[in-house]
């Protein structure tokens, strides 16, 4: 009843491109955002900040790297963790080596650094295609945390590359607990989140799908292939980052290279296949949803076990959680290839007709 | 020198192995353009499927003939559930698929034969073998021999098998042309079984020759990613291809293991071991920078 | 008509192309004038697509020059040839399938659009700008090939005639001053030919886009071009008006499969 195109006549190509062209729409995200912003530090307490808000804030960062290349620019990439850790572990050296540099400009620096080292690696997509390059996205993903590993230099020396991290502190505020943190984290991400959308929605990323879809007519139109997935090899690799040094800085604290492995890549990668490939808001439900299975799997086996009679180890549930996560990538491959964004549409849609279908 | 022949011929050795499960993607590839992901994790199903038969009470063939039966159902299920589904979706979305495969085996696995790493023996020692430490003074792995000599025969079985067996000709045929392959009369969805069941069988070759060496456990499922700059390296579609580049992979990771942290020392502080895990990756890299088609590829303009 | 036919635009010398031992194109040459519509036909594997490739750089020959707007090159590449204003369609679809009618459009202005990836991310003015006044010229593509109703639709959702409207509406978009169509028509009912015919004729005849074209159907080849090249197994054995290749006796006897 509510939800309705009709009435809102565009009377230019402005009104048009807008970002959300319908109003409904304008309202849904403002509405969303107000709630993130006001509402939620408000009600929520230490567990949800530490567990759930930001860890999903910063997943859905890297899923949308991600999605940018793989989703919009056709690269499959096996090594988003790795570009994590690049811009974790180069964000801490920026605050430990440059004097007095704010948090901030470390923190895009580290993007920055992140970037280039997407580009190094996004250098073979010249000569090379589909599963090749996704094999060749694993080396960069056990050569960078294996030379953060090696090099003491990158984590100051400390005993297999653990790095702490400083407090953040932003023009004299100190961000020490869970709330300040999540709030910072929320501001960067929309943002981010919002670039990301301006640039999907323009000529940048038109040339990344046109790429995508069809390679030659792209190269026919004018549209440079190697420029063109080099950018989106280096933007992706600017949220992957990001991604990663807030991962580092506003969440865990402290990481080792060891822990952005290719499982969390593959994490990342089933975050898009889940939420929807190429689509911004896919990148947000997906993280969503693969960050809370496992919670609702812990809470629900051993109901569910005890209720059966059976013994349950601890082992047992993690399988199980890592058949669970097999079988509904399978099965959202096989049912809906474009994810829970794509039910979300088809949501709308079926509301915009509501309650007369035809 | 001697030393240097020692690392050699062990690489080359553990080289067959990855040849052995980089054999297992290039079936699966040429008779279906799947790019299966979950070779690693069924060479860990069939090893475990071993294991798991022998705890059990059954004696060691007949733990192989069940373990190549839960390879075949699996392959059979495999068709059925998910690629049937899939066949008008891009490579990538296979591929992306085969990637649940591999998690949803990893997670069912353990569930179903337990999860503690077990032995396995196949009556082959690790010792050196003495008629070549004694002549030539280097040390050759009697296992790793006996290996190398069963994955050369399971590749020239496989071979003769293509070459001179209707469903084997049928197969090739199926690689090549998919219309083809329909008019000798056998229809693809059987061909993908057969496939799967072939690689299956070859999966459980090399589990078993990788779980009696290391141990049938987790780490098993890594096979695959010691196959995949082979395949790289060698072509996708390559059966030589997967030979040689398992070859030059096993021989070269293991050289560059032992010689290259001390050339680094020296130019740089630290400790660089574990060079083998990302070695052969760059290697394939550089590779197919020079040679994108690969060693035995050949050189293709997209037609338009 | 009120155009007129002007100077050699594009000269091809001697273009021979092998892809491993089969010969594609066998020592072609040929011209194109500037506002003609030149046909070339042939059987099929006669090597017309290739030819179109080579015109617009996507293959490279082995031998031959190409002399395009006075420039002599050994072979084009695309970069060249969009930048220079030649725009194409492709005998099996080439749209980009999950994006809409509008972007497909779009992207065919890609090289007029100057704003780079950090403009965009920001929106900044002339970004924004830039994209509004694009739209503008896409929209006039739009209703010039009648596809207004689909303008949103993700072109994957399309029926063939219609895709192959909008893969003709993505060349027009860069406003070429050479079109390439390689079977414009293929597939289509008598209906959708017509209007396809008439779409190509007004572009021709509006813009004075020259056009260079490969079509099966011999009645629209003889309505619709100036002059005509036949190809038959990789080697030129005809080029004229219309008429003359009409009684060519090599094209008759390639044309009624007589072994040559
Ligand atoms: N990319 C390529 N790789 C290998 N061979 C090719 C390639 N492109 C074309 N050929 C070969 O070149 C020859 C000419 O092909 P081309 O597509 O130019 O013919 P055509 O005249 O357009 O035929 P049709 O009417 O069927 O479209 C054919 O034998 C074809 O197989
Ligand atoms: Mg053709």
């Amino acid at each position: 009843m509510f939800y309705r195109e009709t009435g809102q006549f565009k009377t230019s190509y402005g009104a048009d491109q807008q970002i959300f062209p319908i109003r409904q729409d304008r309202i849904g995200v403002g509405l969303v955002l107000a709630v993130a912003f006001l509402v939620v530090p408000a009600l929520a307490g230490e567990y949800w900040f530490n567990a759930i808000l930001t860890p999903f804030l910063i997943f859905a960062l890297a899923a949308l790297g991600l999605n940018i290349l793989t989703g919009y620019a056709g690269q499959l990439s096996l090594g988003s963790a790795a570009f994590m850790a690049v811009g974790a572990y180069a964000a801490y050296n920026f605050q430990l080596r440059v004097e007095g540099i704010p948090i901030l400009v470390s923190f895009i620096c580290a993007g920055l650094t992140a970037a280039g080292v997407g580009i190094l690696f996004g250098l073979p997509s010249l000569r090379i295609k589909g599963f090749y390059l996704a094999v060749a996205t694993l080396a960069a993903q056990f050569f960078i945390v294996w030379c953060l590993t090696k090099f003491p230099w990158l984590s100051n020396n400390s005993s297999s590359g653990v790095i702490s991290t400083p407090t953040v502190k932003i023009l004299g505020y100190v961000f020490d607990g869970a709330r300040d943190k999540y709030l910072l984290v929320l501001a960067i991400v929309s943002v981010m989140a919002l670039m990301a959308k301006n640039m999907v929605r323009s000529k940048t990323g038109r040339s990344w799908m046109a790429v995508r879809d069809m390679d030659v007519a792209a190269e026919v139109i004018g549209i440079p292939l190697l420029r063109t997935k080099l950018l989106a090899f280096a933007v992706s690799s600017f949220y992957c980052g990001v991604a990663g040094a807030l991962y580092a800085f506003c969440y865990l604290g402290s990481v080792e290279p060891d822990g952005f492995s290719l499982d969390l890549s593959f994490h990342i990668l089933f975050m898009i296949i889940i939420g929807g490939v190429g689509s911004i808001l896919g990148s947000f439900l997906g993280a969503a949803f693969i960050l809370l299975l496992p919670i609702l799997l812990d809470v629900l086996l051993p109901e569910l076990s005890s209720l059966l009679h059976l013994q349950l180890q601890g082992s047992t549930v993690s399988h199980i959680q890592t058949m669970v996560f097999g079988a509904l990538i399978m099965f959202f491959l096989v049912v809906e290839p474009h994810g829970l964004a794509r039910l979300w549409q088809i949501a709308k849609e079926k509301l915009r007709l509501w309650p007369f279908p035809h | 020198m001697q030393f240097f022949f020692e690392v050699l011929i062990g690489g080359l050795l553990s080289g067959i192995m990855y040849s052995l499960v980089a054999l297992g993607f290039v079936l699966i590839f040429k008779a279906s353009g799947v790019f299966n992901f979950a070779q690693g994790a069924m060479v860990y199903l069939a090893a475990l499927s071993v294991v798991g038969c022998m705890e059990k009470g059954a004696p060691i063939w007949l733990a192989v003939i069940l373990a190549f039966l839960v390879m075949v159902v699996f392959g059979v299920l495999t068709e059925r559930i998910v690629l049937r589904r899939m066949v008008n979706q891009s490579p990538i979305s296979l591929f992306m698929a085969t990637i649940g495969l591999a998690f949803f085996v990893q997670g069912a696995a353990p569930l179903l034969w337990g999860n503690q790493p077990r032995g396995l023996d196949i009556g082959l020692v690790d010792e050196p073998i003495p008629y070549i430490l004694d002549t030539f003074g280097i040390v050759v792995s009697r296992f790793d021999l006996a290996a190398a000599g069963i994955a050369a025969a399971l590749v020239l079985v496989l071979a003769l098998f293509f070459q001179y067996t209707r469903v084997g000709r049928a197969l090739r045929a199926v690689a090549d042309d998919h219309q083809a392959a329909m008019s000798i009369g056998i229809p693809l969805q059987h061909i993908w079984v057969m496939v799967w069941g072939v690689a299956g069988f070859v999966a459980l070759v090399a589990g078993m020759l990788w779980g009696a060496r290391n141990g049938v456990q987790f780490a098993l499922t890594f096979a695959a990613l010691k196959a995949l700059p082979v395949l790289i390296l060698g072509g996708f579609t390559s059966v030589p291809g997967a030979i040689v580049g398992g070859l030059i992979i096993g021989a070269s990771e293991k050289l560059a293991e032992i010689y290259l942290p001390p050339l680094m020392q020296g130019v740089l502080e630290g400790n660089f071991g574990g060079i083998e895990g990302w070695f052969p990756y760059v290697l394939a890299l550089v590779f197919l920078l020079v040679r994108p088609e690969g060693l035995f590829g050949e050189k293709h303009i997209d037609r338009v | 008509m009120a155009r007129q036919i002007g100077d050699v635009i594009l000269d091809l010398k001697n273009i021979s192309l092998r892809f491993g031992g089969v010969r594609a194109l066998t020592d072609i040459s040929f011209d194109v004038k500037e506002h003609e519509v030149r046909a070339i036909i042939g059987p099929n594997g006669a090597g017309k697509s290739s030819m179109l490739n080579v015109i617009n750089g996507v293959y490279r020959p082995q031998e031959g020059e190409i002399i395009f707007r006075g420039e002599h090159r050994h072979n084009m590449n695309t970069h060249i040839a969009s930048a220079a204003g030649i725009a194409r369609t492709f005998q099996n679809i080439a749209l980009f399938k999950g994006m809409s009618v509008l972007d497909n459009l779009m992207s065919g202005r890609t090289l007029k659009m100057k704003a780079n990836f950090l403009q965009h991310a920001l929106w900044w003015g002339a970004a924004r700008n830039e994209e509004l006044a694009h739209r503008a010229k896409v929209e006039e593509v739009i209703d010039f090939l009648e596809i207004e109703h689909i303008r949103k639709t993700p072109v994957g959702r399309l029926p063939y005639g219609l895709q192959k409207r909008v893969e003709l509406g993505r060349a027009l978009a860069a406003e070429p001053s050479m079109l390439l169509l390689d079977e414009p028509m293929a597939g289509m009912n008598v209906e959708e030919k017509q209007d396809m015919c008439r779409f190509i004729l007004d572009v021709n005849d509006h813009f004075g886009t020259t056009i260079v074209l490969i079509e099966h159907d011999m009645g629209v080849v003889m309505d619709i071009s100036d002059r005509v090249v036949v190809l038959d197994y990789g080697k030129k054995i005809g080029d004229g008006t219309p008429d003359e290749v009409k009684n060519n006796p090599e094209v008759i006897s390639a044309y009624l499969g007589t072994q040559h």
